[in-house]
């Protein structure tokens, strides 16, 4: 009997339960499961954060969304045509004032921006800096070898260096996208996604795709619940580790059963909706009315915009 | 692959907008008549499915992990039509909420990883596993390397869109204005990853996949060969035909504005490089140099004016351009701007009447259906 109630050997051992820190790279391999329940819970979390966002007092929250989509797209849009980078910057400069004037933390926001896309925009434009790459005049040079160097019929050229074409290049790439991503950042963080998707009406995107759209968010959730909960589940079964084998199996069999559920469910919803009487146009509770302030908005944004443009051609 | 704003020009961001819009139509039309009337749910619970596996990370040999696409395995069970729309919704929602991949670049991502992926995917698996039985070898062979091949090709055309903006979008003095690579270092640099290690995923996800559901749900494996057979009904081609002969006409407006820019870039360098610049090209030499400001780079305007003036006696004979090439030392040229924008505008004017002509088309097509449907029902 009492063989029977002592703890197995392999439960008092120590270093290899699903569930612990992976400390070494062999055990890094296990932390597939780890790395996937984190990254839907972020995505949950990053959601319910920007509902909070939107719900706050500020410039752009108060804007109507039809008007704040047109001006922030159309910002966008002419952020895309510039090509000097002191006007791009300028835009950045003006996305940093809304963001303050909509109740956004100046230091989440920029960091929001800064830490991902230019940061890795940074890495992509990195060798494009040297005249290995881009051959031009030379801003830096790093090594001169004196003499042309070649490998087969590739040409090093006979110095490399950091180039003038190659630096400017680079700054107007990285602004770019640090002033593309900080406006799509404030439309999303500003506004309620129901009223976005409503707001989408306006540039005629048709109702089926506005209806799967937001079905489609919505079951998001739903269906990242059903996989967190299959990967948590397993992960609290798991006693010891698993193989990087076992765990792709685990992952492809999840990914069908996860398939195969919502399949069944796609029926379910559809004999709902007919029940309960769908026309097929979102509703929401928001109902979207402009004042003055909102156009006084929309000018201002078109304005500087032009603006930006015409400086970028007489002055670029 | 996901493309973030800022990497492609406008041009060619909305060059992608614009194949996909009727691409969004013709795939609308196909899943309606394929799929009936359960498609709105049944499509956007696929994109909620696209949308979540793309986060189940694959553990890889070297200790990191990988996300597979699933656009060949959702193109399989769902039809390669329902895939395109299910995998743009998921990838809209990524752009709008999650920042993965830009708004403006949304129809080129689309177009990549939405439309080439599973529609590739899914016709090489119809071509590989031709006449094998479902439940064969050679069919989740043929999943997995269909996944692949999509996969790839996808990748390769998002390469190209990117090597492009090296090739097409410089300034005078060499520098890049949108992704700074040509093709030659785009393409290596896309392909040996996806080729190597992001395909391989895809392959390998798609066959465990496509076995499990063989094991457990074969019914789904069958599901849309089983609906397309079946599907019938009368489609009007004609608001299509007019939509693509629309879009035929107005892509050489498009073509025409970026070909002068991409044709006058590289006379610049054949100027360089053989001391002259050939009759025809030296027409467009103005055109972009204002449009395009940083032609107007001070530093440039010796080696442009040299480039003008071997063009100006060539030039003479047509007559306008001459008087335009005088004035070339002003500060800060515009003289381009005169010629350009009109044509810019009209291109702009017709492309955005096409959009808008489209998108009406397919509000009627798809509601009106869907209406005359729920009426029934």
């Amino acid at each position: 009997m009492a063989d029977r109630l002592s703890i197995p050997s392999w439960m008092t051992e120590s270093g290899s339960g699903g569930c612990q820190r992976p400390t070494s790279s062999r055990q890094r391999r296990e932390s597939a499961v780890q790395k996937t329940i984190m990254g839907m819970s972020g995505a949950i979390r990053g959601t319910v954060f920007s509902e909070r966002v939107a719900s706050r007092t500020g410039l752009l929250q108060e804007t109507d969304p039809r008007v704040k989509v047109a001006g922030l797209l159309g910002l966008l849009l002419a952020t895309s045509f510039l090509h000097t980078w002191y006007i791009i910057l300028s835009i950045y400069a003006l996305t940093l004032v809304m963001a303050a004037a909509s109740s956004i933390s100046s230091w989440f926001f920029v960091k929001r921006v800064w830490l991902f896309v230019p940061i890795f925009a940074g890495i992509v434009v990195l060798p494009s800096l040297f005249s290995i790459v881009r051959p031009g005049d030379a801003l830096w040079t790093i090594w001169d070898f004196g003499h042309e160097v070649t490998f087969g019929p590739w040409s090093l050229g006979s110095s490399i260096a950091i180039t003038h074409q190659g630096l400017k290049g680079a700054v107007v790439l990285i602004l770019r996208v640090a002033t593309s991503v900080s406006l799509a950042v404030l439309l999303t963080l500003t506004t309620h996604w129901a009223d976005l998707l409503k707001a989408l009406r306006i540039f005629l995107v048709p109702r089926i795709f506005i209806l799967i759209l937001s079905m489609a968010y919505r079951y998001i959730f739903l269906i990242l619940g059903m996989a967190t909960d299959m990967f948590t589940a397993r992960t609290s079964r798991m006693v010891g580790g698993s193989n990087p084998r076992e765990d792709r199996s685990f992952v492809a069999s999840s990914m069908a059963t996860l398939f195969g559920k919502s399949h069944a469910l796609s029926e379910e919803v559809y004999s709902a909706m007919i029940s309960r009487g769908y026309n097929g146009e979102p509703l929401t509770l928001h109902r979207f009315r402009t004042d003055v302030k909102d156009w006084l908005w929309l000018s201002s944004v078109i304005l500087l915009g032009a603006v930006a443009l015409g400086s970028d051609q007489l002055l670029g | 692959m996901h493309i973030p704003d800022g990497y492609l020009s406008p041009q060619t961001a909305g060059g992608m907008w614009a194949f996909m819009v009727p691409a969004w139509y013709w795939a609308g039309y196909k899943v309606k008549n394929t799929l009936n009337s359960r498609q709105a749910p049944l499509v956007a619970i696929a994109a909620a499915f696209s949308f979540v596996i793309m986060m189940f990370n694959i553990p890889l040999p070297g200790g990191t992990t990988g996300h597979a696409v699933g656009g060949t395995i959702i193109a399989i069970v769902i039809g390669p039509w329902a895939a395109v729309i299910a995998i743009s919704v998921a990838l809209v929602i990524q752009a709008v909420f999650f920042g993965d991949g830009g708004i403006l670049a949304i129809g080129a991502n689309c177009f990549n990883i939405a439309f080439i992926c599973p529609v590739i995917g899914y016709f090489t698996y119809r071509f590989l596993g031709k006449d094998a039985a479902t439940n064969s070898r050679r069919r989740w062979l043929a999943a997995g390397a269909a996944a692949w091949a999509g996969l790839n090709v996808a990748a390769l055309v998002t390469a190209v869109e990117f090597g492009l903006q090296g090739e097409l979008f410089m300034t005078a003095d060499g520098s890049a204005l949108y992704s700074p690579y040509g093709l030659n270092t785009a393409v290596p640099a896309m392909m040996i990853p996806h080729m190597l290690v992001v395909g391989t995923i895809e392959a390998v996800t798609t066959s465990l996949i496509y076995v499990f559901l063989l094991k457990t749900n074969p019914v789904l494996l069958d599901n849309y060969d089983h609906l397309s057979t079946q599907a019938v009904g009368s489609y009007k081609l004609k608001p299509l035909i007019i939509g693509i002969v629309l879009l035929l006409v107005c892509t050489p407006l498009g073509l025409l504005a970026t070909g002068t820019a991409w044709g006058e870039w590289g006379k610049e360098e054949i100027g360089e490089e053989i001391g002259y610049v050939p009759a025809g090209m030296g027409r467009f030499a103005g055109r972009w140099e204002g449009f395009l400001p940083e032609y107007a780079f001070p530093e440039e305007k010796g080696e442009a004016a040299a480039v003008k003036e071997t063009a100006a006696p060539v030039v003479s004979a047509s007559g306008t351009v001459e008087e335009e090439a005088a004035e070339e030392t002003a500060p800060v040229s515009l003289e381009g701007v005169g010629e350009s924008t009109p044509a810019y505008l009209i291109s702009g004017a017709l492309g955005l009447f096409l959009v808008i002509g489209v998108a009406l088309m397919t509000i009627r097509v798809l509601t009106g259906k869907t209406r005359k449907k729920e009426q029934l029902g």
